[in-house]
């Protein structure tokens, strides 16, 4: 039996288109677990800033994360909850640093300071990182299998469509937002 | 982002370096420090002059007079020219005149290798990567996180430490300042030169010592007659070697 032009095109097309939206990101991305189950919102509803573990350091670069020593300020001791108690074991006692995986890293060539779109730009933290002080568990840390980077660069949606002002860190997002205030710049402002 | 000619029209900034090469005594530090600063790995046991990757060069200039005196030496980065003729050959767009402070970015990530630069720039301050850049083992800890490692494949050169700059840029937003404080950029070279032969600074503002030194009689641009436009300038209080090197370029040392 002999089908129709259309009909045997779309036969092979809408597997093709399967395969490609539905299965490759799923295997292009490789899901990682974080150290430890953070819960943002409990700190933030006992009344910390960003800021106060996030801070930018003095010469205006990202100071980043906090360092154990910084958590070890409030949870000395073992007791609380199941994941203080890992902290305290894994990380405040034997003096390591905590291994999280940033979803926002971005490629090694890029340069990012944060002063110019915190300090002077007053952009929200909110603006490219979402309701991140709103979890109450870390969120999947997703890597791209080839690039290394993490998915959060790209956005949860592989078509991109409905994405949300904060979803995805491409160089497009950050030129859509340079461009529509003017603020257009040279290549080597970002990169290195 | 359109790459223009700024014949007429000076950046804002034009970040400048003036060589006295009555100062320079060919020590080579400049071009040691660059090399660690940039990244720059140690060079391949098969690389010969040519096909090294060396940002600041040193090269040696015949004596001043048929009589003998002193060599001079030169060094010599990218010229930093406000009319590249690396921009105007680029078929990929990786090359890019930075109409704010005069710098020409070089983007190694966009580069295909084709060398078209390394042709049409007429002081060879370009290199092109013929292996894959690598460091003894243990010397990756000493690289330098602000610049990144090129790849095997691509051209790269002096970007006036451009990753200085943007560090400045950072440390002026945190203290909510508009402008960087201008001793908070200034390159590995310049910092390094134990003779204090190199100058550094923004020749858009007419009392800095650049825009002063670079305007007497005793400084000259590399082969200035192309219409390069270079914003490195040389001086020399001897004026043979200004004639010969500013008429004829330099012979490779």
């Amino acid at each position: 039996m002999k089908l129709p032009a259309p009909v045997s095109f779309a036969v092979g097309l809408v597997p093709a288109l399967a395969a490609g939206w539905l299965l490759f990101p799923r295997l292009l991305y490789r899901t990682e677990a974080q150290p430890l189950a953070f819960n943002h919102k409990a700190h933030a509803e006992g009344g910390m800033a960003c800021t106060d573990c996030h801070a930018v350091a003095e010469n205006g670069r990202f100071a980043g994360l906090p360092s154990t020593e910084s958590c070890a300020g409030c949870h000395a001791e073992k007791g609380e909850s199941k994941t203080i108690n890992a902290l305290v074991a894994s990380y405040v006692e034997p003096g390591r640093e905590v291994p999280w995986l940033v979803h926002a890293r971005q490629p090694d060539n890029v340069y990012f300071p944060h002063a110019p779109h915190v300090t002077t730009g007053k952009l929200a933290c909110t603006r490219c990182h979402g309701p991140e002080g709103e979890s109450t568990t870390p969120r999947a840390y997703q890597v791209n299998r080839l690039s290394g980077y993490s998915r959060d660069l790209w956005g949860p949606s592989m078509t991109r469509a409905g994405r949300k002002e904060w979803q995805g860190m491409k160089m497009s997002d950050c030129i859509h937002c340079h461009r529509a205030g003017g603020r257009e710049s040279a290549c080597l402002d970002c990169h290195k | 982002m359109h790459t223009t000619k700024h014949s007429s029209t000076l950046p804002a900034h034009r970040y400048t370096l003036v060589v006295d090469l009555d100062r320079c005594t060919g020590c080579g530090a400049c071009g040691t420090a660059c090399a660690v600063e940039n990244n720059i790995p140690p060079a391949n046991e098969k690389a010969t002059e040519r096909t090294g990757t060396v940002w600041m060069r040193v090269l040696e200039a015949p004596a001043s007079s048929a009589a003998g005196g002193p060599t001079t030496f030169v060094p010599i980065p990218c010229q930093q020219c406000d009319n590249p003729p690396c921009v105007d050959v680029c078929p990929q767009r990786a090359i890019e005149y930075d109409p704010r402070t005069g710098i020409v970015g070089q983007i190694p990530v966009r580069c295909l290798g084709c060398r078209y630069c390394m042709v049409a720039c007429p002081y060879h301050t370009r290199s092109f990567n013929w292996w894959s850049p690598e460091w003894p083992a243990g010397m990756e800890s000493t690289l330098n996180p602000d610049v990144s490692v090129r790849t095997r494949g691509v051209v790269e050169k002096c970007n006036f430490c451009v990753q200085r700059l943007q560090a400045a840029r950072a440390k002026a937003s945190a203290a909510g300042q508009k402008e960087i404080d201008p001793a908070d950029y200034v390159p590995a070279c310049v910092e390094a030169c134990p003779s204090r032969a190199l100058y550094f600074g923004d020749a858009a503002d007419e009392k800095s010592e650049v825009a002063v030194l670079s305007k007497d009689g005793e400084s000259f641009r590399l082969l200035a007659a192309l219409g390069t436009g270079p914003k490195v300038f040389y001086r020399s209080s001897d004026p043979v070697v200004r004639e010969r090197l500013s008429r004829t370029g330099v012979t490779r040392g």
